[in-house]
């Protein structure tokens, strides 16, 4: 078996960002983190519930490209109204979402770029990004990290950091958590005294200095960082052969 | 009884001004041709609520809109509708984002003849910066919590398509998602739902169980029998959507030479010519 690739490396990172999360409804954007969840159900956290994608619970692991030989399997049905009425209001989800830009405090904006009144670069809108943020545990992945990205200001708040939870009152913050980020540098979280924005691996082959060349802000991080763990020989069968054959996220994540 | 009618009819009873509320989400189940119609009139600074589309694209492009309430404006499988993001930044309609689920509780709280309801969802984004207008409420109970009072968004206009559809105005719903329709016409003064075909009551039981027929008649003025009236948006399952004709609906906004021909071939004609030109291209 060849050597995992670096998109590989963000899928198991993915997955590991599931851990511990039992009977969670798992929302993921982006190839490598349908990957990287669908991984976690197949492996360590085989009670995860996620959807077709379109409006049912999904009860069978089927490819990420959707070509399968059999036919899903589904459960539930989850139209979008029952997203907010039965998954994201009760808390019962996790996410994770795309940030075009995102800052120390975990701050996300994937609304637009520049003012919002006439924006530079018009993206997707908040989208549920206010609501994900405020009522369950979310995390963002960003494939390809710089400093772009990994700003100190976003333009635009649309997924709710720390600094601004922090701001609210215990009431309002309490179902608050931004868990993990994972960019194809790195793995990051905000276990911090004040939920900054911590480096808690390097992807093998990436050097801290790289990271931090990559990030506006000043990123926490320990004398020695270590390395985000390989995928296990299971795992790499499991991406390869199962979830993704075609190789789709090896064109989202760049070697 | 008999509520049918035609997208010329619905469009001439709209006025400038007037908030509309578009049923369907994203590039799914949209009522395009009364989007279409709206293409055609001189109706200007309209108000347009919606999960949005190709609708939102589109009248956004031609300078229909004052002002849209949305939480996003996608073609699924083209994330970023590109007509949009061009009117957007251009700076050319103000733009009311919220969160998604605020804009289901807008609808609702009108729906429901409420001023407001409460919602943790906006706290802490600048959602709350971008649409100053909304207002804080805190529960009188002993939590005390503050949270958004996400207001009621009163509709003039519902406008909504669905499979089936008798001629009193009971509608249909064969996919897989109702969406909010229901909530746009309750909140709506106006209601109007174009279908794939009308047909007989007796007959709503051959193509699905009655949880299916979930548009009641209560909540419809006027049906439009318009077949392939959600084009190029899906309709499952009578149609998918057209992922070609979108392709190129998309491609023409970064070439104004293109969308000229696009706007003349299917947009500057009637609904029959859209629908023959859709068919011979």
């Amino acid at each position: 078996m060849s050597d995992p690739t670096r998109a590989e490396i963000c899928a198991v990172a993915i997955a590991e960002a599931f851990r511990g999360d039992g009977e969670l409804l798992v929302s993921t954007f982006g190839t490598t983190p349908s990957v990287g969840g669908r991984l976690a159900r197949l492996t360590f956290e085989p009670d995860l519930f996620m959807t077709d994608g379109v409006a049912a619970g999904a009860e069978s692991v089927i490819p990420v490209s959707g070509k399968s030989s059999e036919e899903p399997v589904l459960g539930a049905w989850m139209p979008f109204r029952l997203f907010f009425d039965n998954v994201v209001w009760t808390g019962r989800r996790h996410v994770m979402m795309m940030a075009s830009q995102i800052d120390r405090y975990g701050n996300q904006n994937f609304a637009c770029i520049g003012p919002h009144e006439k924006p530079k670069a018009q993206l997707l809108g908040m989208r549920g990004a206010p609501g994900n943020t405020i009522y369950h545990r979310t995390s963002y992945f960003v494939p390809a990290h710089t400093d772009k990205v990994f700003v100190d200001r976003v333009d635009v708040v649309s997924g709710v950091g720390y600094d601004r939870a922090a701001a609210l009152s215990k009431e309002n913050s309490r179902f608050h958590h931004i868990h993990r980020v994972v960019s194809n540098l790195g793995v990051f979280d905000f276990e911090t005294s004040d939920h900054r924005m911590r480096l808690v691996s390097v992807h093998p082959g990436v050097r801290v200095e790289d990271v931090v060349s990559g990030t506006q802000f000043e990123l926490a991080h320990d004398a020695d960082v270590p390395e985000t763990r390989l995928p296990t020989p299971e795992e790499l069968h499991l991406i390869r052969d199962v979830l993704d054959p075609e190789g789709w996220i090896n064109r989202e994540v760049r070697e | 009884m008999d509520k049918r009618t035609t997208e010329r009819e619905v469009v001439a009873e709209l006025r400038d001004g007037m908030t509309i509320g578009i049923g369907g989400w994203g590039s799914r189940r949209k009522p395009m041709s009364l989007v279409r119609e709206i293409l055609r009139s001189d109706l200007k600074q309209l108000t347009v609520v919606t999960y949005g589309g190709p609708d939102a694209g589109l009248l956004c492009k031609a300078g229909k809109v004052d002002k849209l309430i949305y939480g996003f404006v996608s073609l699924d499988s083209i994330p970023l509708e590109p007509h949009f993001r061009q009117a957007r930044q251009a700076g050319g309609f103000r733009a009311a984002e919220l969160d998604e689920g605020m804009l289901q509780w807008g609808l609702r709280a009108a729906a429901h003849h409420l001023p407001f309801l409460p919602i943790r969802a906006g706290l802490g984004s600048d959602v709350l910066s971008v649409n100053p207008e909304l207002k804080m409420v805190r529960s009188p109970y002993e939590d005390g919590e503050e949270l958004i009072a996400m207001p009621a968004i009163e509709l003039d206009v519902a406008l909504i398509h669905v499979n089936r559809a008798d001629a009193i105005g009971n509608g249909q719903i064969l996919g897989p998602d109702p969406y909010f329709d229901d909530l746009y016409c309750m909140a709506a003064k106006k209601r109007f739902m174009s279908c794939e075909k009308v047909i007989p009551t007796s007959e709503f039981a051959k193509h699905g169980p009655v949880r299916t027929v979930s548009i009641n008649r209560l909540m419809v003025d006027g049906v439009i029998e318009a077949p392939g009236g959600a084009h190029f948006t899906e309709c499952l399952p009578d149609y998918p959507r057209d992922e070609d004709f979108q392709r190129e609906y998309a491609s023409t906004a970064k070439d104004p030479e293109a969308w000229e021909a696009f706007k003349a071939r299917y947009l500057d004609v009637s609904e029959g010519d859209y629908q023959e030109a859709v068919k011979t291209r």
